[in-house]
């Protein structure tokens, strides 16, 4: 019972002033962001982008849930996002009929009904796929998820059949003035309920649950050893995943007005998890990276190129194989870097990288596009910045050849410095 | 009558056809502890390379060398795409193999097109080969049969009767000691992988002209080709077996069955006015296998003949 083995933990405690900085500060900055963004005047179509975003960033947080923070991977989280949705979507009907209980409640409170049907379906989901981790987790999860996606076809009372179901938002008691009849409206709704979910999913990283899921994917024995059931803690973390992606789902469905049983087949579901990943799994702010990055390219490369889904693949690829970190591992890493013993070293091997990286890119983009309008037949010639690159020039042969090489020396180049200055 | 034996026969066939699948994902999953999510691709691939095949030569000749060039692609993934992604662990992998089915497909839009191919099945086998009460059935269906065979068999022999076969085999439980022994572990990596594509890409060459060849069609086999893995049990072929032959006659039964729920729970007082009772059988057959998968995830994870739990 010595006392000279005991350790000081008190001057590792966070400082409160340190805490602000790192725990409240970021949320309150992000806050201000989405507050300050409508002062711009965007247009209709910035808005229709940002609210798919917002949805997004909270749908992409919530699987980060299971993967980054819990360790399992879902083939099947658009599950919870739909019946969050298809909930919602049936209250805001009962709003508009205004019967019973229903007709006092407000639109703008359907999120936690939303997250309320999103975790019941995770309690029941969850109890038979969450007793084991890893892939048969995977495998359970990607079996739920053709059922459910098959059986919403043949349920058509709550599903609604192939045209899905709809309804009007602009019924039923208004909160802080918003009749979230114009889109300028429907903003604050959705900027309102991002802020809470990313805020209640931080919170939740904060709670003991929270702690423990990340222990148990790193270690689940000595969980059991110190007395936690590595089962239920999963289970508990899949039935908050669930709640918040169905929050996610309502802030989708009262933002269209309409949810269809596609949203439950595995086109969806595998979108969330590479925004996800995209994004950097193992940071929390990660998602929101992929989420944001993903959603513009979404909407705005599908106008350009038919061969978005390709890039969209390539992307992924690249991740996986070469920054499994992700966008939010780049930018910290870049970070970190620049404060590091040798910022000028670190900068231009970063810069070479980045380099080779674009011209790579270029070769790509060039090979893709000649493949494209080759594919499609309609005798069109691709030409950016009025360069006419048709597939029977060989300039844009020698285009993709030497921008892939130079690109391909470049990045091994900077891979050599990387490795000299280790 | 007719119906349950054209049900058996068919349902044979596209067992057969799964099992094609399924050996190569099965081999490569207990070997490397990674479902490969692109292995329906590599069958995709199978079916549009013998389309070209056949367009410049001749069906025999796409039969021998589609599979060859699919092995070939399955080898060059491995070695350059998954032995790199390799030590990010097991996640990493899986998810590799996801992207890789993303990539595949949207590459075969681009060189094929969005919509189906024209691969025929050969003139030389287009006729009716046995009349089975008054209805025929094809002569193609029967040299699927056979190739299926020949091919389950011929596998058994390589891995059951020959030393090459046996390296395999312990390389599936001992890698490490099979590598202290001097053999090329990596390479008996490499080459199970492709030869696992390589048979998905010989399935692909004889259905993809009875099925549709489009750009859908990994999608569509994809999942099914899992749920035929799991429920078998992971590394067993005689499982994998087993598993592709029930899920053939479990679709291929239920699609003939036209009986609604209110008729087989009628006595319950389900009728067929009500949502649950007006489902029929037959609309169930899609979702069969999941339903079997998620059952046999819950009461039996280590699957049909597998030793051990996923």
């Amino acid at each position: 019972m010595s006392t000279q083995d005991t350790f000081d933990y008190s001057a590792h405690v966070p400082s409160n002033a340190e805490k602000f900085r790192q725990r409240t500060l970021p949320l309150l900055i992000f806050a201000a962001i989405l507050v300050a963004i409508p002062l711009t005047g965007p247009s209709r179509t910035m808005y229709t982008l940002m609210h798919q975003m917002g949805i997004n960033i909270v749908l992409a947080m919530s699987y980060n849930m299971l993967l980054g923070r819990a360790g399992l991977l879902s083939f099947g989280h658009a599950v919870y996002f739909g019946f969050g949705g298809y909930f919602a979507m049936h209250v805001m009907n009962w709003i508009a009929d205004g019967s019973g209980i229903w007709g006092g409640f407000p639109v703008f409170l359907l999120p936690v009904l939303g997250f309320g049907a999103g975790a019941l379906a995770g309690a029941v989901i969850g109890w038979p796929s969450c007793r084991r981790a890893g892939t048969t987790f995977a495998m359970i999860s990607l079996g739920v998820a053709e059922l459910v996606a098959s059986g919403a076809f043949m349920f058509d009372g709550f599903f609604g059949g192939e045209q899905g179901i709809s309804g009007d938002r602009m019924n039923g008691p208004q909160m802080f003035g918003l009749t979230l009849g114009p889109i300028s409206q429907v903003y604050w709704f959705i900027a309102f309920w991002t802020i809470v979910g990313v805020a209640g999913m931080y919170a939740f990283t904060r709670t003991p649950l929270g702690k423990l899921s990340e222990a148990t994917r790193d270690n689940p024995q000595r969980v059991q050893f110190i007395g936690y059931n590595p089962q239920r803690v999963r289970y508990m973390v899949f039935i908050f995943a669930g709640g918040f992606a169905g929050l996610a789902g309502a802030m989708s469905a009262v933002n269209y007005e309409i949810f269809t049983p596609d949203a439950f087949s595995l086109g969806p579901s595998g979108f969330i998890l590479i925004m996800a990943y995209v994004g950097g799994i193992t940071y929390f702010v990660g998602p929101i990276f992929g989420a944001i990055l993903l959603t513009y390219m979404q909407s705005m490369m599908s106008d350009f190129t038919d061969a978005w889904l390709l890039y969209l693949g390539v992307l992924f690829i690249s991740i996986v194989m070469f920054a499994p970190r992700g966008l939010a591992g780049i930018v910290f890493g870049f970070g970190a870097g620049l404060r590091g013993p040798r910022p000028r070293a670190f900068l231009i091997t970063w810069l070479t990288h980045l380099a080779g990286i674009a011209l790579m890119l270029i070769g790509l983009i060039v090979l893709v596009e000649i493949a494209v309008r080759w594919s499609n037949g309609y005798g069109e010639a691709f030409a950016p910045f009025g360069l006419p690159l048709a597939q029977s020039n060989p300039l844009s042969w020698l285009l993709v050849l030497l921008s892939a090489l130079a690109g391909g020396a470049l990045t091994r180049r900077a891979a050599r410095m990387r490795e000299a200055q280790a | 009558m007719e119906t349950i034996v054209f049900a058996l026969v068919n349902g044979v066939i596209y067992g057969l056809l799964l099992f094609m699948l399924s050996s190569g994902l099965t081999l490569i999953f207990s070997m490397m502890g990674v479902l490969n999510f692109a292995h329906a691709s590599f069958y995709m691939l199978g079916a549009f390379f013998a389309y070209t095949i056949m367009g410049a030569t001749s069906f025999w000749l796409a039969l021998i060398f589609a599979p060859i060039l699919v092995g070939l692609i399955g080898a060059a993934v491995e070695r350059y795409g998954l032995r790199r992604v390799h030590v990010n662990g097991h996640v990493a992998e899986l998810l590799f193999t996801f992207g890789l089915a993303y990539l595949i497909e949207e590459i075969v839009k681009i060189v094929y097109g969005k919509t189906a191919v024209n691969y025929r099945v050969p003139s030389i086998l287009d006729f009716p080969a046995v009349q089975i009460y008054g209805a025929d059935l094809p002569a193609y269906r029967i040299f699927m049969l056979f190739v299926a065979m020949a091919m389950l068999i011929g596998l058994w022999l390589l891995l059951r009767r020959t030393r090459a076969g046996l390296i395999i085999q312990a390389a599936l439980s001992h890698p490490h000691m099979v590598g202290h022994l001097g053999h090329n572990v990596p390479l008996i990596f490499m080459t199970v992988f492709g030869i696992g594509c390589a048979l998905a890409g010989l399935a692909g060459v004889i259905a993809g002209n009875i099925f549709v060849t489009d750009p859908s069609m990994a999608v569509q086999m994809g999942p099914i080709v899992f749920v035929v893995v799991v429920v078998g049990g992971i590394g067993s072929l005689e499982g994998a077996f087993v598993a592709s032959l029930l899920i053939g006659l479990l679709q291929n039964l239920a699609v003939g069955i036209n009986a609604s729920f209110a008729d087989i729970f009628g006595f319950l007082g389900l009728t067929s006015a009500s949502e649950v009772g007006s489902i029929t059988v037959s609309s169930l057959g899609p979702v069969l296998p999941f339903l079997l998968l998620v059952l046999i995830l819950i009461f039996r994870p280590q699957g049909l003949m597998g030793e051990r739990e996923l």
